[in-house]
């Protein structure tokens, strides 16, 4: 784990990268890390993420720049732009429904090769799934999603790596920890090790690669 | 009272005390302001509470706490946070009592479309695919037609389908009326508002309950 530049720490996420990206609607969402992304100007980017929030903010910035190549995702509806480049097919869309979304990546990060869900049978989620018929009941196989980085969006963290999330910003950061190569958090402040208490660490430091933010 | 408002307060004679409930963005969050004395129930938030509380004021908002549509919210005592994934666990798991969601179309079957319309709108399920999976009970609340007067309750979903055979009732400002195996059946329906009028603007066939009350 390092703790590094913004720049240094997006320096290898090119175009074509796939890459996902924590937060729900503008909650926990890694945004020095986006910001640095559109001042990078990457293009033809996979971004998986929960949603799309609006075209001025946080991931429906990268959207609005043109810079996303395709999104899957649980929910597009505060970002007319992301609803319209699906229509006119400038961007593709892949909706997933949100928990199976988070079970996906949760099993990219846990070594499994896929799960089986019950939400999605006989919609057209299910549209070219296996469906498995389990003790009288119907579940599609989700399989697993990994990326080539994660950028999380953290409230603490310690000189380690471990990350500390306030209130409602756990949300898909700390299973997009666990599914990435390079994982890139951002934190709003940095304290020496020992500064968070065992119990309150959600993302353990071995998940962490590269550590920006907390005016380092 | 608005229709909405009316809506609302029927859906909450629904809740029991210590039910876990979910309510979706928009008119079914209205329920929480008319939860009936005596009752306490626990509210889950998909993106990672239980326990979530009112709207916060702006002076005390936190940008680190909102529901699932964003805002900023408060949490009552006792009330926990967890990530997505463990989110999902309690609501595809069983753990949530009730669901109360916002639909396009509602169907005989049970059949639920409530985040495409073909051609104008996608706005993605979001959690909505899951909470009706997994919930134990699913009530739908909407206006009984669409802003342009056609009807949402059909026989058949036309729009793309977000879950098969999941709503258990669906409340509206006209009319409360039940899915079962044999079809919808209409329990209730609104002081001043008569039988001819629900099932002109039901597109689907409606049973009549033999104890049709009002509400």
């Amino acid at each position: 784990m390092k703790i590094v530049s913004i720049e240094d720490a997006i320096a290898n996420i090119n175009d074509g990268a796939t890459v996902m990206i924590g937060g729900f609607f503008a909650c926990g969402t890694p945004d020095p890390l986006i910001d640095a992304l559109i001042e990078k100007g990457v293009k033809d980017l996979t971004i998986i993420c929960d949603d799309t929030d609006t075209p001025t903010t946080s991931i429906g910035k990268l959207i609005a720049n043109d810079q996303v190549k395709k999104v899957i995702t649980s929910h597009i509806g505060r970002n007319p732009l992301s609803g319209q480049k699906m229509q006119d097919g400038t961007m593709e869309v892949e909706l997933c429904p949100q928990g199976t979304l988070a079970e996906r990546i949760r099993s990219g990060g846990a070594g499994l090769g896929g799960v089986l869900t019950p939400t999605g049978v006989g919609t057209e989620v299910a549209k070219g799934k296996q469906v498995l018929n389990i003790d009288g009941k119907d579940y599609l196989l989700e399989k697993p999603l990994r990326a080539d980085f994660a950028l999380i969006g953290a409230t603490i963290a310690d000189e380690k790596g471990n990350l500390y999330f306030a209130a409602t910003t756990r949300n898909f950061n700390t299973i997009m920890a666990t599914a990435a190569d390079i994982v890139i958090a951002s934190t709003e402040l940095i304290v020496p090790i020992g500064g968070i208490q065992p119990e309150h660490v959600a993302v353990p430091y071995i998940f962490v690669d590269y550590l920006v933010g907390g005016g380092k | 009272m608005t229709p909405k408002e009316k809506i609302a307060r029927r859906v909450a004679c629904d809740l029991h005390d210590g039910d876990v409930v979910n309510l979706g963005i928009g008119l079914p969050t209205m329920v929480a302001d008319y939860v009936p004395d005596g009752v306490d129930i626990t509210l889950q938030s998909e993106n990672g509470i239980l326990g979530l509380g009112p709207l916060a004021s702006k002076d005390i908002a936190n940008k680190h706490l909102v529901n699932s549509g964003g805002q900023c919210v408060t949490v009552l005592p006792g009330a926990s946070y967890f990530d997505s994934a463990f989110s999902f666990v309690i609501i595809r798991g069983g753990h949530v009592d009730m669901t109360v969601l916002g639909a396009l179309q509602v169907d005989s079957h049970g059949n639920l479309a409530s985040h495409i319309v073909p051609g104008k709108m996608v706005s993605g399920m979001g959690g909505a695919m899951d909470l009706v999976a997994g919930s134990k009970k699913v009530i739908v609340a909407m206006t009984h037609t669409a802003k342009d007067g056609s009807p949402k309750i059909l026989d058949n979903i036309v729009f793309p389908t977000t879950a098969i055979h999941a709503v258990d009732k669906i409340v509206t400002e006209l009319a409360v009326i039940e899915v079962t195996d044999n079809g919808l059946v209409l329990k209730e329906i609104a002081e001043g508002v008569s039988l001819d009028e629900v099932i002109s603007k039901t597109k689907a066939p409606l049973k009549v309950a033999k104890d049709l009350k009002t509400f």
